[in-house]
């Protein structure tokens, strides 16, 4: 196995988390929220695309390879869920982007150029995210309940995402800010932090290593593509 | 007019795929704009156009970069090449005064200046502080008493919004 690189773990993030968000179209709570995650879906997708630009072909890169050879986070594979899982990966997610984008910001090459271009979108994810978490936090006991529940679904995810990727990035660091920001906003929506430690830190999907639903998600996301090799419209 | 100044003013009012209200050169994403004389005698230059998006995912960079494609030629350029560019990354406050003045008449509410620097963190609770920015105007009545309805619009840059005066629901382009 090749080493994967800057670039392409970020694309995969991007790439991936777009494709979840696309499949609520058709599926949203109201409308609002349909143009909403549609929009997040686009913004992601963009910064897949001129992630992708930079390693190779985008076509081949998105639907060409298999499960073992992308490098997103766990996370950004897990199913929609309901609307307050949905929110929950949003949360931890954006909050984890912005504040990696925002580091990577300052550098001089590509990956900083586009990384300084999607910090400022990513920021708005993460403030949709933190209006939805209180809303629903804060909400009715039924709403309560299922943001908690899905808080604490995912938790268990997030640990991989400060698994060293990119080189001079002090990920504990990058760790100890997101913990802070992500505790913050649960304590004002009245959630509770889950009170048990993310899995292992290492590896897993940064290492090609995925969970069982991201097969199903690939073979709609590629069939397309591998059924008609080449086709064009 | 140099051959450049004069490619460039035909690339800079290209109408925007999403926004024809206003130019690519009042919407403040067109970089740069190079020509390279001509190989032989009976052809045209050939020109490189730098573009920068407003999000990355924008789905009328292409339709941008088409267009200027085909205004270009049709001004006697034999190649048009455009690239896209990220750095700096565009913002809002890349959209010319006349650009905004041309929103605000479609009934898009302009976005607020952002302005540069470095962002200040009040030392009060962050639900205390003053909201940064003053609520945008109705593009209608002009009133200031205006509420948000959704984050997110018709495109990725605008957010609905609806004037408690007028009552009417308008479109306001994020600052961004």
């Amino acid at each position: 196995m090749t080493a994967p690189g800057v670039a392409l773990p970020l694309a995969d993030d991007a790439l991936i988390l777009s494709h979840r968000l696309a499949e609520w179209a058709g599926h949203a709570p109201v409308l609002e929220e349909e143009v909403a995650l549609a929009n997040l879906a686009l913004d992601l997708l963009g910064q897949a695309r001129a992630l992708y630009a930079m390693v190779g072909d985008e076509d081949a890169l998105a639907f060409l390879r298999n499960e073992r050879s992308f490098y997103n986070a766990q996370l950004t594979e897990q199913p929609n869920g309901d609307f307050a899982h949905t929110i929950a990966r949003q949360l931890y997610f954006s909050t984890y982007q912005e504040l990696l984008y925002g580091r990577l910001a300052t550098g001089t090459d590509d990956v900083a150029a586009l990384a300084a271009k999607a910090v400022s979108e990513t920021a708005y994810h993460r403030d949709h995210a933190v209006t939805w978490t209180l809303r629903l936090g804060d909400g009715t006991a039924v709403s309560h309940t299922r943001m908690q529940r899905a808080a604490d679904a995912l938790w268990r995810y997030t640990g991989e995402l400060f698994h060293p990727v990119v080189p001079g990035i002090d990920y504990a660091a990058l760790h100890a800010d997101w913990t802070a920001r992500v505790t913050a906003v649960l304590t004002e929506a009245t959630l509770t932090v889950p009170p048990f430690a993310p899995r292992r830190a290492g590896g897993l999907g940064r290492e090609g290593v995925h969970t069982e639903p991201f097969g199903r998600l690939l073979a709609e996301m590629q069939h397309l593509h591998r059924s008609h090799p080449g086709a064009s419209w | 007019m140099t051959a450049a100044k004069a490619f460039r003013a035909v690339a800079g009012a290209v109408p925007d795929p999403e926004l024809p209200v206003i130019t690519l050169d009042e919407l403040g994403v067109l970089r740069d704009v190079r020509v390279e004389p001509p190989t032989w005698p009976d052809e045209g230059p050939r020109v490189t156009v730098e573009l920068t998006p407003t999000y990355t995912g924008c789905p009328a960079v292409e339709a941008m970069a088409d267009d200027i494609r085909r205004a270009l030629t049709a001004h006697g350029a034999a190649a048009v090449t455009v690239l896209t560019v990220y750095a700096p990354p565009w913002s809002t406050d890349d959209i010319s005064p006349r650009g905004r003045a041309k929103l605000a008449a479609a009934g898009i509410a302009p976005p607020r200046p952002r302005g540069g620097g470095p962002v200040l963190v009040p030392l009060t609770p962050m639900r205390l502080a003053p909201a940064p920015l003053p609520p945008p105007r109705c593009p209608q009545c002009g009133s200031a008493d205006t509420e948000l309805l959704s984050r997110f619009s018709s495109t990725a840059c605008t957010a609905l919004r609806r004037c408690a005066t007028c009552r009417e629901p308008f479109d306001h382009m994020k600052e961004h």
